[in-house]
């Protein structure tokens, strides 16, 4: 397991060095999360728990007809996306992974992204992930999707002609336009963005980083976005799970 | 998704303060934000917000597009009588929601 | 640069010169702005002529907030709350966002406390006010400012 993950770059930060996004917040905001009575992200955790139970498509079945109770099946789920699907033969993530058990199982349309179904369903489960550790399985079907995420994260793009690298292992800690920096690890996806001003998953985060240095950001459910999640949340292994979390 | 989260504790003694959290979905649209072509995105916001506690309101809170997406609202009321607290929150476009929950005081 | 341009002006300008997409912003539309005069002329539609004093309110804000769209905001009177003297509004009003009107809670001898909180939009650093009105018809205020940044990569120019 260590000699295929081993890396050949030297800029990562160094494990004792990690820390989550919440740590770069200020006090009101990490209130803001720490509280689910304030948490705005659990207005989805809520909606998401009724469609759990509720049955759809021409199935006829809910989420909770296979999977019973998620509090207990669905622990540790979310901290081990994106992982491969064997029958698809290709990587995908947990929002994917739902959708695809919506046409499969329950017969029903898929779930667009970012739709708000689709949201609250994933923070749904991810909420049971909270409190368990990040943990990425990187085996011979996986390595090359973790390498081809690697490569993404450290290429420079767009009209800034920035990497990922440059800011997150190199420059975190430090400001960019009145903001600190925080090191991209995705401990609390699907989160509530203050500049959202509502929940979003990590890939509309990514999309955003990429706007921000002025590249053409890949569409939702692209190969390459699926690829830097995963290699961004093996990057995270180890750390504690926080969905939903809240970040500015 | 009018869901709404509502923090009220189940029991309490006579007379105490108890402070009850609110948290209801909505994007309370401003009514200045304009899309790419400059066009005016129109005002949609709740703009009431009343508890009542057995049928009489005990707070009440008028609000204007500063209040944040997903209204976030904290106040007391002193637990007088067992019973039921409904929370009414209306707003433009018909926007109308209600939740109760109940409360044993001893 | 007018140095009293909000650093989210000034990302809308850079993002507009920097997009270079077709369609980009149009339309630079600067966004509304009350001023403290109108914040004043709100104040005084509440207040009357009654004259308002500072004391009894404490505003409570975060002296630098990441985003101005979810900023916390509790009020608090010292008050006991009784048939006899209590609180009965408590408003919130800013001077830089495009209304100055932000809240108005409505209390009585009923609240048992006269604290509220809730989360606020605010368009830029500036001075916050709560007024609070007492049940003898007397005003108090108080005022708190704040210092709000905003994230880089955001998600369009705006």
């Amino acid at each position: 397991m260590l000699a295929f993950a081993a890396s050949a770059f030297a800029d990562e930060i160094p494990r004792a060095d990690r820390r989550s996004g919440s740590d770069f917040m200020s006090r009101e905001t990490r209130a803001m999360q720490d509280d689910d009575t304030a948490n705005p992200g659990m207005l989805w955790v809520l909606e998401g728990g009724a469609l759990w139970t509720r049955k759809t498509g021409a199935a006829g079945r809910a989420c909770a007809d296979c999977h019973g109770d998620a509090r207990a099946t669905m622990k540790g789920v979310a901290a081990r996306h994106p992982s491969f699907d064997a029958a698809r033969g290709r990587l995908v993530s947990l929002e994917q992974r739902i959708s695809f058990c919506r046409t499969d199982r329950q017969g029903a349309p898929p779930l667009a992204y970012e739709s708000r179904e689709l949201l609250a369903l994933a923070a749904y489960v991810a909420r049971q992930s909270r409190g368990l550790p990040i943990e990425i399985a990187i085996d011979q079907r996986t390595q090359p999707f973790l390498d081809a995420g690697r490569t993404t994260y450290h290429r420079r793009q767009g009209q800034l002609n920035l990497a990922c690298s440059q800011c997150h292992d190199a420059n975190w800690g430090r400001q960019l336009a009145g903001n600190v920096i925080p090191q991209a690890h995705p401990t609390g996806y699907p989160l509530y963005r203050l500049e959202w001003q509502g929940l979003g998953s990590l890939q509309r985060r990514l999309r955003n980083c990429l706007v921000g240095i002025r590249a053409e950001p890949y569409e939702y459910g692209a190969p390459e976005l699926v690829q830097l999640e995963l290699y961004l949340m093996w990057r995270a292994r180890g750390m504690l799970f926080e969905a939903p979390a809240v970040r500015p | 998704m009018a869901s709404a989260l509502i923090n009220v504790p189940e029991r309490a003694k006579r007379g105490e303060v108890i402070e009850i959290k609110t948290l209801i979905a909505h994007t309370m649209e401003t009514g200045f934000r304009r899309t790419q072509l400059g066009a005016l995105i129109p005002r949609d916001i709740i703009r009431r917000f009343a508890c009542t506690y057995n049928g009489t309101e005990v707070f009440r809170a008028e609000l204007h597009p500063a209040i944040s997406a997903n209204p976030f609202i904290v106040f007391s009321t002193i637990a007088v009588e067992s019973g039921t607290l409904e929370f009414h929150w209306t707003g433009d476009n018909g926007f109308s929601v209600t939740q109760s929950a109940a409360i044993l005081v001893e | 640069m007018d140095r009293r341009a909000s650093r989210r002006e000034f990302l809308l300008a850079a993002g507009g010169v920097a997009a270079g997409l077709g369609l980009g912003s149009i339309v630079a539309v600067r966004p509304a702005r009350a001023t403290p005069a109108e914040m004043e002329e709100a104040i005084r539609k509440v207040v009357g002529s009654a004259p308002v004093s500072p004391g009894k309110v404490k505003l409570d804000l975060p002296p630098l907030i990441e985003n101005g769209n979810a900023v916390p905001l509790t009020v608090d009177v010292a008050s006991p709350m009784t048939g006899a003297d209590h609180v009965r509004v408590i408003h919130v009003f800013t001077q830089k966002n495009p209304q100055p009107n932000v809240v108005s809670f409505h209390l009585g001898p009923r609240a048992g406390r006269a604290r509220v909180a809730t989360r606020v939009r605010l368009a830029d650093s500036q001075t916050v006010v709560a007024i609070c009105e007492l049940s003898d018809g007397s005003f108090w205020s108080d005022s708190a400012d704040i210092v709000v940044t905003l994230a880089a990569c955001l998600e369009d120019g705006i």
